[in-house]
């Protein structure tokens, strides 16, 4: 089913026999394998309304992303929280939708500065369970007028309701960027050295450890700020080995605001563990936590962003990772075979009186159980 | 004000309820005489009161959970306090209830600044949090006027912001954990010094729902470094329309400031004389605030005066010293309260897109005309979060009809323009009847149902955010 409107999906909904597989550019896909009709949000595209002078867009949750990048871009703007593109990683086709984005709370880099996918939402319509249409949030950046439904809707994964309009707060694209490279071979230094960066005051808006490169940052602003910022952090960072400033004061073809956008691109996109087999984690830790868990794993891969609190993980088919986490915070399985994500939950299970609210919404927006029943079970 | 009848058999069973708390509480945590419940009739909605069953001050979790597990046996409503600075009667108690108060619970648990995040209880004021850090350089960013006396607890519950939201974000995209009581006494813990939920984000639903869904007594919640310097600029212009204008253009030029404010010439004046914060006298009052090295704040400053100066400010002045930059933001922060010296005052909470600025303020002008009450205005234009103040005198009779009426109809406007009825106060009781202007039933049945799941007898915090006709089912059941 394909639904061109949303009164057209509320309809589908409402007179749905059996569970329904949604599905916006189907490049995410993470969770239990759903059995059920599939239901494409494709066809609710299109950008409703955007005013670059009030930092505001709304658009049908079956817009392709690309589409409402382009449009942001033409006015100098962008989505603050970077997407990533999963279609490397998870070998899926197809195109991604800012529903599915929103759906998966779907966050790249510049989360530690900017915040998550749900930080920069402001409003949803979405079809409950039953086949109702409901709206939560609005087009204004701030809201709290009654229960925010917005954020509960966000990495929610459709089990609470399809998305049918979703509204954004977006930002100005900074004039320039640039990347610090520090020469860290060390996890435990690595995220000595991040957390020395954030807590300067110099605004960094990336901080990736990659074996085998080093601790990666990114300054974003005018170019004499990103410049002044990059010479401070060099010699803020020194002591943890050499720095090298990718573009900044000295932008050109090979080093400039290009090569800075395509190697935040690659940290988004964790290519540095595409293209070999094995199951794919992606862990949430404190920070401080990140070099001992990640001794802990015996991983065959690993990359670090959000200054050590992000930790992805490629390991031997059919381990569970998440018994070894041994310290707050949580891992999801985002790539794996059938017999394992059926044996190993994708989402980290929850204390029992967590589990049991969540239980108790899905169930109160979703009585009869048929929206992507079991994903995040 | 409607409020629901209170149960007689809970006033009837006083004694034996209090009987049941005085076995879980020190002596000094509750409050039963009459005398000094009177103390938590109100909060900073001052026009309603009613004094509570009792109150209790607990100092721990345990306390509030051991609490909490009695009122929910008896089916005692609880109303959740912070300091009590709700401006939307957030915390008006029934007559019976109990009031959880906070207050008690303000210590510091942690401070972390290689992880940046400290965790303390939510009693602790909102300013103390950067108190506790600001020696190493740090602070806890939203920042609601009220900050000096404001409660974490109450932040949490109703999604406080503040001045510098506009590059900060408000409390939901500060706060990373906390630790709640439901009303049956259960301890949960959710998120924490990791990032984002391992499941659905309770942590963004709880952020926002007036204490409704639980008491949260512990939170762990976002410090970021101090910036190097800031200054905040003064611009005056000779119309609101104008002002607004030079929002838009500084907005569309890809220059975002910590901060954006807007002030009216009544306000201007009442701030002037109350706190003598040197705003020149103009009809339109932009105080644009930027960040960063002292030439990094040139800068900005240079770029935003160039936009300023196409539409033809009538003053320009940045601040010339650290000193002058906090009059200029204790004017700004004070600005409710010298309203408050020259008359009785209600104060909204409307938020607009920023382009339907001029012609809110100019329909608001001509309504209070119509209402023959006058009007200041003072808003964080950045983000269309409006604060009309509109004056009144309680003693006339008629007045404060007169006043919520206009005040009703503002709110109305801010919905019809694609906005909404509060962007930073909460809905409490003074906004609850107009929930059903943005609201369709189906879209309050949805937020009512997530209530169900956390208070399934409607205990918490009764008679706020939802119309009392649209909630009276399930308080009844």
């Amino acid at each position: 089913m394909k639904p061109e409107s949303e009164a057209e999906l509320a309809e589908m909904v409402r007179g749905a026999a059996g569970p329904l597989a949604l599905r916006g550019g189907g490049t995410r896909t993470i969770g239990r394998p759903v059995a059920g009709e599939l239901l494409e949000t494709g066809g609710l595209a299109g950008i409703r309304l955007y005013e670059p002078g009030a930092l505001t867009l709304v658009a049908g949750a079956g817009t392709p992303l690309a589409e409402i990048d382009a449009a942001l871009a033409a006015e100098g703007q962008r989505l603050p929280f970077e997407a990533p593109d999963m279609r490397g990683l998870l070998g899926t086709q197809g195109e991604s939708t800012i529903g599915g984005v929103v759906a998966a709370n779907a966050s790249g880099p510049r989360r530690v500065q900017a915040g998550a996918c749900r930080d920069s939402l402001i409003g949803v319509r979405f079809i409950d369970g039953a086949g109702t249409v409901v709206k939560n949030g609005g087009r204004v950046m701030k809201n709290v007028t009654g229960y925010d439904l917005v954020k509960l809707l966000a990495g929610s994964h459709g089990t609470l309701g399809v998305l049918s309009e979703v509204s954004f707060k977006v930002l100005p694209v900074p004039e320039t960027a640039a990347s610090l490279i520090v020469a860290v071979s060390d996890a435990g230094a690595a995220v000595q050295a991040m957390a020395a960066a954030m807590a300067s005051p110099y605004e960094v808006t990336g901080a990736a450890w990659l074996p085998g490169t080093g601790v990666v940052l990114r300054i974003e602003g005018f170019a004499a700020s990103v410049s002044y910022r990059s010479g401070k952090l060099t010699d803020l960072l020194s002591g943890f080995g050499a720095v090298e400033v990718e573009a900044g004061a000295k932008a050109g073809p090979e080093t400039g605001p290009e090569a800075v956008a395509a190697r935040w691109a690659a940290i988004r996109d964790v290519v540095p563990l595409q293209g070999a087999a094995g199951d794919l984690w992606r862990l949430s830790v404190k920070p401080s936590d990140a070099p001992g868990v990640l001794a802990r794993l015996g991983a065959e891969a690993v990359m670090l962003d959000w200054a050590g609190g992000l930790i992805w993980a490629r390991a031997a088919e059919g381990e569970d990772l998440r018994a070894r986490l041994g310290v707050p915070g949580h891992a999801t399985l985002v790539r794996a075979g059938a017999e394992t994500r059926a044996r190993i939950a994708p989402f980290q299970p929850e204390p029992a009186p967590l589990a049991a609210i969540a239980a108790g919404l899905r169930a109160k927006f979703d009585p009869r159980g048929i929206l992507n029943p079991g994903i995040m079970g | 004000m409607d409020m629901p009848t209170p149960d007689a058999t809970i006033l009837a069973g006083k004694e034996r309820i209090v009987a049941r708390l005085a076995a879980v509480l020190p002596a000094d945590a509750l409050i039963t005489d009459p005398a000094e419940t009177r103390a938590y009739e109100c909060d900073a909605l001052t026009a309603y009161r009613c004094p509570p069953l009792c109150a209790v001050l607990p100092r721990s979790t345990e306390e509030v959970s051991a609490v909490l597990k009695i009122c929910h046996a008896e089916g005692v409503p609880v109303v959740p306090r912070g300091s009590g600075t709700s401006l939307a009667g957030g915390a008006l108690p029934t007559a019976d209830c109990v009031i959880l108060g906070v207050a008690r619970l303000n210590a510091v648990l942690e401070a972390d600044y290689q992880n940046r995040f400290i965790r303390v209880q939510t009693g602790r004021t909102n300013l103390s949090v950067t108190g506790a850090v600001e020696e190493e350089d740090f602070f806890y960013a939203p920042d609601p006027s009220s900050q000096l006396a404001c409660a974490i607890a109450g932040n949490i519950g109703m999604n406080s912001g503040g001045a510098h939201c506009l590059k900060y974000g408000v409390t939901t995209n500060n706060l990373l954990g906390v630790t709640m009581v439901l009303m049956d006494g259960t301890v949960v813990e959710i998120g924490g010094a990791h990032l984002d939920a391992p499941g659905l984000d309770l942590l963004g639903v709880i952020c926002g729902s007036e204490g409704q869904l639980g008491v949260v007594t512990e939170a762990t919640l976002r410090i970021l470094r101090k910036p190097e310097g800031a200054r905040p600029v003064l611009m005056g212009f000779d119309a609101n329309e104008v002002a607004g204008a030079c929002v838009s253009d500084i907005i569309k030029a890809g220059v975002l400031p910590v901060a954006i404010e807007f002030m009216d010439r009544p306000c201007i004046r009442a701030t002037e004389a109350f706190a003598h914060a040197g705003y020149p006298d103009c009809e339109a009052l932009l105080i644009i605030e930027v960040e960063g090295s002292e030439a990094e704040i040139d800068e900005q400053l240079g770029l935003i005066k160039q936009i300023a100066a196409k539409h033809n400010p009538v003053a320009l002045r940045e601040s010339q010293s650290e000193e002058e930059s906090k009059k200029i933001w204790l004017g700004r922060k004070s600005a409710f309260g010298a309203m408050g010296q020259i008359n009785d005052y209600m104060c909204l909470d409307g938020t607009i897109p920023v382009s339907a600025l001029p012609l809110v303020l100019r329909r608001i002008g001509e309504m209070s005309r119509d209402y023959g009450l006058d009007v200041g205005n003072v808003f964080h234009a950045g983000d269309g979060n409006m604060h009309p103040l509109i004056l009144f005198d309680a003693n006339k009779p008629g007045d404060l009809e007169k006043c919520e009426a206009f005040g009703a109809d503002i709110l109305k406007l801010c919905v019809e323009v694609g906005g909404c009825l509060t962007g930073e106060h909460g809905v409490g009781i003074e906004k609850r009847d107009l929930m059903v202007v943005q609201f369709a039933p189906e879209d309050l049945e949805a937020q009512m149902r997530v209530k169900d799941v956390f208070d399934p007898k409607w205990l918490l915090n009764p008679a706020k955010v939802f119309p009392l006709a649209s909630s009276a089912g399930r308080r009844a059941a």
